[in-house]
């Protein structure tokens, strides 16, 4: 089921702090951070954020169209590394 | 065979089943068109009146997306996702499920059929066919 209107976006309060101030201050940084789970508001676009994805931090660019999704769709915690090379029988069949 | 909406051409059925052939339009729509130009929902779709025809495609265009615009409006919405980099564009350009199925079993919607991915124990073996495979 999907959030609530009612209570609006969710985005983690430091992360929503440290945003507004470099939208003040007009500085642009990486902003780390492990909040995965916080929505991009359209305050982010423009910014870097260094993501975790649980084992470092990913740098990613906030575009327009990202503003709706939440930061750790866009930092994979899976890598696939690919399966073994087919034998000369499995290509036969 | 009545034609609606460009290509579609429902056949020898009733009214509310002969629109669902229509891309876009299922059950409920059905009826939804069904009611809202007061056609009789039993009546077969080769015996529509071109009036009534009218009034159906004219609702449908002024209600519902269909067709071709549909298709176009669905896989904009998947280059969206992928362009944006994120992992439901990600699942989609892989071709496997993107709403979190488990995938070490079943998924073969997504996956397709069954295609035998070998274990080449032998190294140099393995070795050997990487070089051959390139």
């Amino acid at each position: 089921m999907s959030r609530s209107i009612k209570k609006g976006p969710y985005v983690q309060q430091s992360l929503l702090e440290k945003v507004e101030k470099m939208n003040a201050s007009g500085r642009k940084q990486p902003i780390k951070t492990w909040s995965r789970r916080s929505m991009i508001l359209p305050d982010f676009v423009g910014h870097t954020f260094a993501i975790h994805n649980g084992k470092q931090h990913m740098p990613i660019f906030i575009t327009e169209n990202m503003v709706g999704h939440r930061l750790g769709e866009f930092a994979p915690t899976r890598n696939f590394r690919s399966h073994g090379l087919h034998t000369d029988k499995a290509v036969a069949k | 065979m009545p034609r609606l909406m460009g290509v579609d051409i429902p056949g020898r059925k009733r009214v509310e089943y002969a629109l669902r052939y229509i891309h876009g339009i299922g059950p409920k729509r059905a009826n939804n068109v069904v009611d809202k130009c007061k056609v009789d929902p039993a009546k077969k779709a080769d015996d529509l009146t071109p009036e009534e025809i009218r009034q159906i495609v004219a609702f449908i265009q002024d209600n519902y997306r269909v067709e071709g615009d549909l298709r176009r409006e669905v896989s904009q919405n998947i280059r969206r996702l992928i362009s944006i980099g994120s992992y439901r564009g990600l699942r989609h350009k892989r071709g496997l499920p993107v709403r979190g199925q488990r995938t070490q079993t079943n998924a073969r919607t997504r996956k397709g059929s069954k295609r035998t991915v070998g274990a080449v124990r032998n190294k140099s073996a393995r070795s050997a066919m990487k070089a051959k495979g390139k």
